[in-house]
């Protein structure tokens, strides 16, 4: 067996995952294994992960994100190969809110892969972690999971889902040696905001958000709001009477 | 649409962003657009090679993968969005360096190539695009093109230093060079007066690789200023610097850099260099990309944004013209800051719209005071063209036509290899489209 510590990244084509990756293996070789939806987009990450880090052990799983019983099974395949030190549940959609209203099939869509699909990875690895008692579940929500507003409330609400389960996991393991960090980036410079950003919002860089990730799951930090200061932001959002949150445009 | 500046700032147009992450998407996202583009990396040129305004721009940092690394060969393939800063925290680990690298980092590979830039060792290795083996050209009409110095070579030498306009570089494949780690053995030298600097230049070309030199281009009429010269060496392990972030926080209504602070900076500067003249082991950062740290230094200008002029001109009238120009500067009252004068070696460009040529090339600062900023470009253009010089397209952001083509004598041959659907605003301002 070799000591290197063993990653695993659900959604590794993320931007904010992948930079994440790129610290990890920075810092020191790993057993890295990264799971997406479309093998060629995995395949490039994982080649650009070699690269950086020839030591390091690369695998790739091409997997299912929304079958629950797909899900049991690439988790069970995965722990089988030995303890995971960490595993990072970073896949996420950001739809235009109007789609979501429009249509209750995109708002289904959106609904599942947000919220029900990292729930159902989380607790799959939950199941393996409680058996040996170690490891470390760290979850991306959003600040938009922190309250409803009209411009994200479905992506907000399957985001809201991911937090209270995350609180919930926590709840469980307490006083155990399992670990469970919520991450909740504020606006991000990755490819899920390449329309924000067309239009010039302004967007944190995704090298520093993935080193504040990198280093709170390190520190083993329940809840990680990156850039910190939306952890402010949000808490005045969150304590806003509804007569004037109603009335402005957010 | 977005307000875009590139990093002289002096303009602030809209354009259409248009983000490439995806290598597979590229030709999609490029092709037969409705308008004209232009592929916009860091943003690090100083005029508007980077920029097309009211039309599109497609962004390419998000193209940053690594894709192979031969660790006995030094060959090293990426795509294009990759930043020379992480090539560089890469490889020199690993016993290899980048040949090549400009005065900052924090460019794109696809840009380097596309400006075909230079280092202090141009004597030695010549610019950038002299150690690309291989690109990956997408044109707007979908056609891919694969080249090299020995693979289509013709599309190679319009596209090294073709600043974008031939297609949007998607990859490349680099031959780094063998280097035994990040130190560098370095010299600072005084020089009093132009003729020190000529003979100081001649003197270092054959036993330093690098070589640079700061002048002073406003104390007693300008020449005197300090000549950095350094070679790689091998020193084992030492801890490298810690690089302290500096960042200009905002954007000051009025340039900083004026009659007043230029003085002080100068005089300061110099007497402060003087103490660290003489031998040191200096670490490779803050020998090749010394304003790195001061984050978006571009700032101190103000919001008028700044020009800079870097011109080349042949050796044998170089130094009547570097004299010349500098006369101008000081008579102008308006001197610059951070005036860097270097020798070019005696070799030919890849490119055909490539800056380097054999000669001494003059880079100035200008805060950007209108109407009194293009009197003295003017003066200095008629300098330039007179010692039959020319200046570099990545920090142009005003020269007049005609000083462009005498300049560039390759641009005839040059257009054939124009995509159609490439446009930026050095293209339109100087090619007519
Ligand atoms: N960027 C921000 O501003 C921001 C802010 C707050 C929270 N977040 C959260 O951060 C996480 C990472 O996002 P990012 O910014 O890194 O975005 P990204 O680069 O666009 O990554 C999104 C990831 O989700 C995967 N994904 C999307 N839809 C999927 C589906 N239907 N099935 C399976 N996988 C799917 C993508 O896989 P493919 O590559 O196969 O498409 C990709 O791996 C997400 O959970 C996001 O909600 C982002």
């Amino acid at each position: 067996m070799n000591n290197k510590k063993r990653m695993v990244i659900i959604g590794a084509t993320s931007a904010i995952a992948e930079h994440c990756a790129r610290l990890w293996l920075q810092k020191q070789p790993a057993d890295l294994t990264l799971l997406g939806r479309d093998a060629q987009r995995i395949e490039r990450v994982a080649t650009d992960l070699k690269v950086r880090s020839p030591q390091s052990e690369i695998r790739i799983v091409q997997a299912e994100f929304l079958d629950p019983e797909a899900i049991n099974a690439t988790v069970e395949n995965i722990v089988q190969s030995g303890d995971v030190d960490v595993v990072l549940i970073a896949h996420g959609s950001l739809p235009e809110q109007a789609d979501c209203q429009d249509d209750l099939k995109a708002c289904r869509e959106v609904l599942d892969i947000n919220g029900v699909s990292p729930v159902l990875y989380a607790e799959a690895f939950a199941k393996q972690m409680a058996k040996t008692n170690y490891g470390t579940i760290a979850l991306v929500g959003s600040v938009a999971g922190d309250r409803g507003r009209k411009s994200n409330y479905v992506y907000g609400a399957a985001k809201g889902l991911v937090t209270r389960y995350a609180q919930g996991l926590q709840h469980r393991f307490a006083g155990t040696g399992v670990k469970v960090v919520l991450i909740k980036p504020g606006p991000t410079d990755t490819p899920m905001t390449a329309h924000l950003k067309a239009k010039g919002a302004k967007l944190a860089s995704v090298e520093s958000v993935a080193n504040q990730i990198v280093e709170g799951i390190e520190a083993g930090k329940p809840v990680i709001y990156v850039p910190g200061k939306w952890w402010l932001i949000m808490m005045i959002i969150r304590h806003l009477p509804a007569f004037v949150f109603n009335r402005i445009g957010i | 649409m977005k307000p875009v500046t590139s990093w002289g700032r002096l303009s602030a147009d809209p354009h259409h962003v248009v983000v490439l992450n995806d290598p597979s998407k590229v030709k999609s996202l490029v092709c037969h657009g409705a308008h004209p583009g232009v592929a916009h990396g860091m943003g690090r040129s100083y005029g508007d090679v980077c920029l097309n305004s009211e039309g599109v721009l497609w962004v390419t940092t998000g193209l940053d993968h690594f894709i192979d690394l031969n660790d006995s060969t030094g060959r090293l393939v990426c795509e294009a969005g990759v930043l020379l800063r992480d090539i560089q925290r890469l490889v020199i680990p690993r016993g290899w360096i980048l040949p090549v690298t400009p005065g900052t980092q924090l460019v794109t590979v696809g840009g380097a190539i596309a400006n075909d830039v230079h280092g202090k060792n141009h004597h030695v290795l010549g610019s950038f695009g002299d150690h690309i083996q291989n690109l990956t050209l997408i044109r707007t009409d979908g056609e891919v093109i694969q080249c090299g110095p020995n693979k289509r070579a013709d599309w190679f030498a319009a596209t090294v230093g073709g600043v974008g306009l031939t297609g949007v570089i998607t990859q490349a494949e680099i031959q780094l060079r063998r280097v035994s780690g990040p130190w560098l053995d370095t010299e600072t030298v005084p020089y009093t007066n132009l003729d020190e600097f000529f003979q100081l230049a001649d003197d270092s070309e054959a036993a330093w690789e690098h070589t640079v030199s700061w002048i002073d281009c406003i104390t007693r009429g300008g020449g005197r200023g300090f000549f950095m010269r350094g070679n790689p060496t091998n020193v084992g392990d030492r801890t490298a610097p810690q690089s302290r972030k500096l960042i200009m926080p905002i954007v000051p209504p009025v340039s900083l850099v004026n009659w007043l602070s230029l003085r002080l900076f100068n005089m300061a500067y110099y007497h402060l260099k003087k103490w660290q003249t003489g031998r040191a082991i200096t670490h490779y950062e803050p020998f090749f990309y010394p304003l790195d740290n001061l984050l978006e230094w571009n700032r101190i200008y103000g919001s008028k944004g700044f020009f800079q002029y870097q011109s080349v001109v042949p050796l044998e009238v170089g130094q009547d013209a570097v004299q010349a120009m500098l006369k101008e500067i000081a008579r102008s009252g308006d001197g610059s800051f951070l005036a860097v004068l270097k020798t070019f070696g005696n070799r030919r460009s890849v490119g055909m719209l490539s800056f380097p040529q054999p000669g001494v090339t003059l880079a100035l600062d200008f805060p950007n005071h209108g109407e009194r900023t293009h009197k003295l470009f003017e003066r200095l253009d008629a300098i330039v063209r007179d010692a039959k010089g020319r200046i570099y397209l990545a920090k142009d952001a005003r020269m007049p036509t005609e000083l462009f083509e005498a300049g560039y004598p390759r641009l005839a041959e040059f257009m054939k290899y124009r995509d159609p659907g490439i446009s930026s605003g050095l293209s339109r301002r100087l090619m007519g489209s």
